[in-house]
């Protein structure tokens, strides 16, 4: 682009000074910045959530409150981090509470009834989860037909198996082994009041955090979302590669039962009903592009404690739950637009 | 070198011309494809296509759209199956199922569409399902990347192919302009390719000095000692590097010509069935015997 | 372009199949099971359906078995049951109706979702099905033939009394945990202001939760009220919402639940936070009894689903057979088939059992 005649070199320099006045536009360089690192906004909303909502009512700032927000978050929080994986590769998993609530029953329902020892009720509860997850991601690549058709489909599947595997009641903590109820211990740390559930949470976040930016699976499942077809060329195993992803949230939505019997004190039948929808708020307000390829674990635990903040906030602040519900709503369509923003960046 | 047309007298190409075990002044062709066919239902890709690479040379592919170029590459590496035919690498036959197959055999392919991802940096675009662990406990047990080493090296790559508009392998492809993405896509290939280098179209969306640094990278390949195919519908870009060119028609090969005794209209003739192969060989005889030299 | 893995004609009758199973699983939102009557004996069977709101409630799928159990005693009942797939699913249940209207029933009985059902139900009188609301009136209430359900605003009026006796005039510091934020469900507003009532405070407008003064005085003390929270009617959720309550005012010392499953949860809430407090509930299933003879709640209002479910079944047989239709509770427009409170601990003036005696009647 250099010039060559003394005409056009002025011509250049003119365009050359528009150009640079426009690049130091600072709505830009946020647009730049977010694109890079989209964990940034869900970042600042949260704090300027617990800002406002302390400045409302400062008991909000307790250490016990903040414990309890925590405490409350882990199970969503879990689920969304499957759910992350998913929608990652431009996919989507409507079955996720399903998936979930059928571990419990099945964990707790071996050791309640069937006299099954602890530790293997539980992890045969998880495997479920796995294979439950596996069977997703086999339909998915196998048929050919869209996440949301197939997850659809299993959900109402899970749903049944779960009400029909339980007979619709629930079995309380006072009869299982304790290994299972294990995630629901607290125990005091720095001040605060955590449970072992949110621990194995946020190992869980790590680890996936950890596989998903330095591993070359990490990069093959961005790969996957962003531009299946690209991959393919590229010599990534497209279908390999989303089975696996399925499979691991399977994996994380077994270990999320677990997280869940400690919460509720047993395995019910009717615990977080609309998982799948909350798992999905969590993910987009973290960040995360729906379209595939865009975002990562830490946007999605961030948008989990948002949702759950905003909720205790309104709460602590008197306001009238039918207008926390509003609030969630005009929360989701906002991170939704800033994450197409983003999209647009140009070089 | 001599000239080579793939029809016999009649309206029909022969593509069987040359047999099997077709050799060139004595050598063994590196790539070689017989009778390849490809149909997608009822459409036909590969009417029965015969192809020929020798070491060291650039074969470029012309044809009008539609006559299967770009189906020709992607069943040589390993994008498509071939519906029936055979190919064979130095020698040996070779079935690619998935473009993974190809890559390990040394075929390295630049397509159309990249085949870049966007969201992903030049580093990990140049490395994609080649990448490279670290070393000891973290590489094997806990799998993880040496991200920095391979960011080293591919910066290496690219500074030694000659690219001097990409600086930084942090960057996404996505904010690369259409000509560094085709340099990065290109240095792909370059820097892992060990056998042969495919090039769909490399120069289609560039402008003159980049189209030109491309031409650079492909005479810089060839110098390695590397063969490479070359699609492409810029004439004066084939006939600057060439070695041989292979026109495709209609899902078959009509012809193979050599760049010093035909002119680009006459290639061009060829390739869209203004002219027969003989007319056109009956025009070159002409000139040579008129001591015209090349055109 | 990329290659074709499986032969075009198995790939789509693999996809038509998974795509019926699928879409019929989700998109037929009723689940219907049919229990046949008892074996042999000739004349007609009597058609009944028992469509219920969901069957995941524990307080639904004891209606549901109650009803089974009945139909095989009786003989000559051909009973079929439907529901919807969740709270809210009105479309379940309209699509459950036509079904029975379509089979030929003589009635239904039906746990409404909402006035939407209304229509359907009308469809279904027209053509002459008795039906017969249970657990929750309609609202108009002659939507229906008769219905037969608790009183819940009598119910939550009974653990308020309670309530009350317990508070002895203390300042009750109180928190609230219905059932869901919309506040639209008559058995939501039914029990929280019944149980309000029963306290002795004024609620102002008896359909809406949350109206009320926030301070004043019940019937002996003042008191406050600190949080008006929905706990979707679980554990997880009744533990949340507690834990926010306990936030606003670590002093609570009555809680109401809407049900004992919120109930459990309300008191694991304050166990974690090394609180106490009474905590009082509806709904009388066994889980529930148990949850008061273990001292985790105070007193508990028992309601009799499996009578509802065999009154119902009484009704319709006595209709089909040329009987008389059964009359409403006087002062009611429903039949109210009965609360009892369950306490271990009596409070003077108000009528109570046990729960030892409360685990003999309890459903579930």
């Amino acid at each position: 682009m250099t010039a060559t005649t003394a005409e056009g070199e002025t011509q250049q320099s003119a365009a050359q000074r528009e150009l640079s006045r426009r690049s130091q536009s600072p709505l830009q360089r946020v647009q730049h910045l977010l694109h890079g690192h989209p964990w940034i906004s869900p970042l600042l909303l949260l704090v300027l959530t617990i800002v406002v909502f302390s400045v409302v009512n400062p008991r909000f700032l307790l250490a016990n409150s903040l414990s309890l927000l925590v405490q409350q978050t882990a199970v969503v929080a879990a689920l969304a981090l499957g759910q992350t994986l998913i929608i990652l590769t431009a996919g989507i998993d409507l079955s996720v509470g399903a998936i979930a609530i059928l571990s419990t029953m099945i964990m707790a329902s071996l050791a309640a009834n069937n006299g099954v020892p602890g530790v293997l009720a539980l992890i045969i509860g998880i495997a479920f989860g796995f294979l439950a997850g596996l069977l997703n991601g086999l339909l998915v690549t196998r048929l050919n037909l869209p996440p949301f058709i197939v997850t659809l489909g299993t959900l109402s599947i899970f749903t049944a198996l779960a009400l029909l595997y339980s007979g619709g009641s629930s079995i309380q903590d006072n009869r299982l082994p304790d290994i299972i109820n294990w995630a629901g211990k607290g125990f005091s740390f720095l001040g605060f009041r955590l449970t072992t559930g949110v621990v194995i949470v946020l190992v869980m976040y790590l680890v996936v955090g950890f596989a998903l930016s330095q591993t070359a699976w990490g990069r093959h499942v961005y790969a996957v979302g962003d531009d299946p077809e690209s991959a393919r060329l590229s010599g990534i195993a497209s279908k390999r590669v989303l089975v696996s992803v399925y499979a691991v949230a399977g994996l994380i939505f077994g270990i999320s039962a677990w997280v869940l019997i400690g919460r509720s004190g047993g395995a019910t039948p009717n615990a977080i009903t609309d998982g799948n929808l909350q798992s999905i708020t969590a993910v987009v307000i973290g960040g995360t592009s729906l379209f595939g390829g865009r975002g990562g674990v830490a946007g999605t635990l961030l948008g989990a404690l948002i949702v759950y903040a905003f909720t205790f906030g309104l709460s602590l602040a008197g306001v009238d739950q039918q207008y926390r519900v509003l609030a969630i709503g005009v929360l989701v369509i906002v991170a939704v637009s800033i994450d197409q923003w983003i999209r647009k960046v140009k070089g | 070198m001599t000239t080579e047309t793939g029809q016999s007298a009649g309206t029909l190409p022969d593509a069987g011309a040359h047999g099997p075990g077709s050799m060139k002044d004595g050598r063994e062709p590196v790539l070689r494809g017989r009778g390849m066919v490809k149909t997608f239902g009822r459409v036909v890709g590969l009417d029965g296509v015969d192809i020929d690479l020798y070491a060291g040379e650039v074969l470029a592919i012309i044809g009008d759209n539609g006559a299967g170029k770009s189906t020709l590459i992607k069943c040589l590496s390993g994008a498509y199956t071939l519906d029936s035919g055979e190919m064979s690498l130095e020698g040996r036959p070779v079935t690619f199922g998935k473009p993974q197959d190809a890559r390990d055999a040394g075929i390295e392919t630049v397509y159309q569409q990249l085949a870049v991802i966007p969201a992903l940096d030049i580093a990990a675009n140049l490395y994609l399902a080649r990448e490279e662990r670290r070393p000891g406990i973290l590489g094997s047990v806990f799998r993880m990347l040496d991200k920095k080493g391979m960011r080293d090296r591919a910066s290496a790559s690219v500074q030694g192919l000659g690219i001097q508009t990409i600086q930084n392998m942090n960057q996404a492809v996505e904010t690369l302009s259409g000509g560094q993405r085709q340099a990065v896509a290109v240095a792909r290939a370059a820097a892992f390719g060990s056998k042969v280098v495919i090039l769909d179209e490399p120069t289609a969306a560039l402008g003159v000095k980049e189209g030109n640094a491309v031409l650079d990278m492909i005479k810089g390949l060839r110098e390695k000692g590397m063969p490479v195919i070359l699609i492409s519908h810029n004439m004066p870009h084939v006939w600057e590097v060439a070695d041989r060119i292979h026109i495709q028609r209609l899902a078959r090969r009509v012809a193979v010509i050599d760049p010093k005794d035909y002119t680009p209209q006459e290639g061009v003739a060829i390739m869209t069935g203004a002219m027969t192969a003989d007319e056109v060989e009956s025009r070159v005889a002409d000139r040579r015997t008129s001591g015209a030299g090349s055109a | 372009m990329t290659q074709l893995i499986n032969p075009r004609r198995t790939r789509g009758a693999i996809i038509v199949s998974v795509a019926g199973l699928a879409l019929g699983l989700a998109a037929c939102s009723s689940s219907t099971t049919t229990s046949p009557g008892a074996t042999g004996g000739g004349g007609d069977k009597i058609g009944v359906s028992l469509i219920t709101k969901d069957s995941s409630n524990p307080f639904f799928v004891a209606m549901q078995k109650g009803a089974k159990d009945l139909a095989a005693k009786e003989g000559n009942i051909d009973l079929t049951i439907a529901s919807g797939k969740q709270e809210g699913d009105d479309q379940g249940q309209i699509t459950a109706i036509e079904n029975s209207i379509a089979k030929g029933d003589k009635g239904i009985l039906i746990t409404p979702m909402s006035t939407g059902v209304n229509s359907a139900i009308k469809k279904a009188r027209d053509a002459g099905l008795f039906v017969i609301a249970l657990d929750t009136p309609p609202d108009p209430a002659n939507t229906v033939d008769i219905t037969f359900a608790t009183d819940n605003f009598k119910a939550g009026t009974l653990i308020g009394q309670w309530a009350e006796k317990q508070m002895g005039g203390k300042p009750a510091t109180i928190a609230l945990l219905d059932l869901f934020s919309d506040k639209v469900v008559s058995v939501d507003y039914n029990r929280d202001q019944g149980f309000l009532t029963g306290m002795g405070i004024d609620v102002k407008d008896k359909t809406k939760n949350g109206d009320e003064a926030k301070t004043g005085s019940y019937k002996d003390g003042t008191y406050t009220i600190v949080c008006n929270e929905a706990g979707q009617g679980a554990e997880d959720g009744g533990r949340s919402a507690m834990e926010r309550c306990l936030t606003k005012n670590p002093d609570i010392n009555l809680v109401y639940t809407i049900n004992e499953p919120t109930a459990v949860g309300a008191s694991a809430a304050l166990k974690a936070a090394g609180k106490t407090a009474t905590i009082v509930s509806i709904d009388g299933g066994c889980a529930g009894v148990k949850s008061v003879t273990g001292g985790v709640i105070g007193a508990t209002a028992q309601q009799y689903p499996l009578k509802m479910a065999q009154k119902g079944i009484d009704a319709v047989k006595a209709i089909a057979s040329g009987g008389a239709k059964p009359a409403t509770s006087p002062g009611l427009d429903f039949f109210d088939t009965g609360v009892a409170l369950v306490t271990d601990k009596p409070a003077a003036g108000v009528t109570s059992i046990t729960s030892a005696e409360g685990s003999k009647i309890c459903w579930g």
